[in-house]
């Protein structure tokens, strides 16, 4: 279970995620796009951190959608519009909730991957976010469907998105900027997979503070 | 980095500025916006044309705000495509009831922030249609790539789909036209010279004194090959002859031809091109049926050209005619 709470502490630590490898984002996007990732993403979630605070006693739907209509209006270039489609789809598969359960939470995921799948007409096996977030969503909900509590099943989740942005170093690009390199992007991880992984990693560590 | 500037973070804001106060008859912006909208918007009773993408392409997308052409124009960052919540504004400024068609140019992050604010706009219950122009014939075109990009062939879907609504046709035809349009028209391009993006300070790419980019993108992206520098026969030749290669055309055939500058080349070395286009056109039979030379989309300063030839039937001749009053264009 997530309570509102606990989910907007959850994108507050993502937000410092994000901050903290703002440079490691830029740096992955420098070798096979237009060296923005981090940049961009830290504006976004920068703005997303201010935000949460004049939302923070309303529902879990409409905290998300500020998250996703924030995303939209600072980040720009494509990461933008992929997570804050991520991040709409998300809040509208939980309109009006309190709190979330196990079932919310595969449903938002769910809808958020789908969401970026129509957004950028992409699949698994391009080198983009969706090589971190499908083998995430399998692992997430295998491991709830076993019995797993929420935390547990986010670690599953987070160490198969590590797995699947080490999958993008071995396969080339054919949607994105970086497609346009065609065989020279083989060698390179994906900055969008990294910072899919990176907040996975985050939700998992905070749902095991709870924990502790 | 020589620029007329004061500070590279202002340069959209303060051009954006400059043009409404040098066409306040044509343009009014949207207050703490990026967008530029007709004066009299929302126009009653017709489709409007919403289109933009990244600045230093002036006077695209701006400039073609006006009667007969587009309703609304919105400016992103240099080389950077606008964000949904700008582009939605713009929609929804410009609504006159009639619905809204997008016209977006073939770059990821244009489809995806233009089609975003469609689904806004379509949510607040506007109706919303777009068309995704991809006339660079120097890229490859695959489903596995991210396709063809958008270049200079834009302004003819602007001017001939924006005719379509001024006349009053439905959504679904203004859509229907522009992709007519789009099914027919080629661009290819060369530059001399690279430009600066006035945020980053130096230029995109290098180029030897003798040497010229042949394919290149409207942002300096890589084309198809580097030569050494021809004549404007051999260059103006072998453009063309990679439009051929990639659409028919017989004798007797119609064309309208664009030959579009890039911002840093004087208009004798354009109409010394066209000189050029009409001897190859005339050679192979074909009719000219309307001429444009000018600097219409452009890469900042960057020095070079573009051939557009849109193949004409009689519905797109009657559009071409149609009268237009821009900022940037004017069809009596």
């Amino acid at each position: 279970m997530i309570t509102r709470d606990l989910l907007v502490e959850i994108l507050k630590n993502v937000a410092d995620t994000i901050k903290e490898n703002k440079e490691l984002l830029t740096d992955l996007d420098a070798a096979i796009g237009d060296a923005d990732h981090g940049i961009n993403m830290n504006k976004g979630f920068k703005t997303v951190s201010e935000k949460l605070d004049t939302v923070k006693d309303k529902d879990c739907g409409t905290i998300l959608k500020t998250v996703a209509m924030t995303l939209i209006s600072t980040v720009g270039g494509a990461s933008g519009p992929l997570y804050g489609t991520a991040f709409l789809k998300a809040s509208m598969a939980v309109n009006g909730k309190m709190e979330l359960d196990n079932e919310d939470i595969i449903k938002m995921f769910d809808e958020a991957i789908k969401g970026i799948v129509m957004r950028g007409k992409a699949q698994r096996g391009e080198k983009t976010m969706l090589d971190a977030l499908i083998p995430a969503y399998e692992a997430l909900k295998g491991s709830l469907e076993k019995g797993d509590d929420l935390s547990e099943a986010f670690i599953e989740a987070a160490d198969a998105a590590k797995e699947g942005v080490e999958y993008t170093k071995t396969i080339k690009a054919t949607k994105g900027r970086a497609s346009y390199l065609g065989d020279r992007s083989i060698g390179h991880q994906d900055p969008g997979a990294t910072s899919s992984y990176l907040i996975l990693r985050t939700v998992a560590n905070t749902l095991n503070q709870q924990e502790d | 980095m020589k620029k007329i500037i004061n500070n590279p973070e202002n340069v959209v804001n303060e051009m954006l500025e400059g043009i409404v106060k040098a066409h306040p008859q044509y343009v009014k912006r949207l207050e703490g916006l990026n967008v530029l909208v007709r004066a009299n918007s929302p126009v009653k009773g017709k489709v409007a044309l919403v289109s933009g993408g990244g600045s230093g392409h002036e006077p695209s997308h701006g400039g073609f705000v006006g009667e007969g052409m587009l309703d609304g124009a919105v400016a992103g960052e240099v080389f950077t495509s606008p964000t949904p919540d700008q582009i939605f504004e713009a929609i929804k400024a410009v609504d006159g009831g009639e619905g809204v068609l997008l016209v977006i140019k073939n770059y990821t992050g244009d489809v995806m922030n233009f089609q975003m604010a469609g689904e806004l706009a379509e949510a607040e219950g506007i109706k919303v249609a777009d068309v995704i122009i991809n006339d660079d014939v120097a890229v490859e075109n695959s489903t596995y790539t991210t396709g063809r990009r958008g270049i200079a062939g834009t302004v003819l879907v602007h001017k001939i789909a924006g005719a379509a609504a001024e006349k009053g046709m439905d959504l679904e035809e203004v859509k229907r036209i522009a992709e007519k349009v789009i099914a027919n028209v080629r661009t290819m391009g060369m530059s001399l010279t690279p430009c600066t993006v006035p945020a980053v300070g130096k230029p995109g790419f290098q180029l030897g004194e003798d040497e010229m980019e042949v394919g290149l993108g409207i942002h300096g992206e890589p084309g198809t090959h580097r030569e050494k520098v021809k004549t404007a026969a051999e260059i103006t030749k072998d453009l063309l002859d990679k439009i051929f290669e990639d659409i028919e055309l017989v004798e007797k055939d119609e064309v309208a031809v664009l030959v579009n500058g890039l911002g840093g080349t004087p208009l004798m070395e354009l109409y010394i091109a066209n000189n050029e286009v009409d001897k190859i056109l005339k050679e192979k039979g074909i009719k000219t049926y309307k001429t444009i030379v000018g600097n219409y989309m452009t890469s900042l300063e960057m020095a070079g050209f573009s051939v557009s030839i849109l193949k004409l039937d009689e519905e797109l001749k009657e559009l071409l005619d149609y009268k237009a009053d821009t900022p940037a264009f004017k069809q009596l």
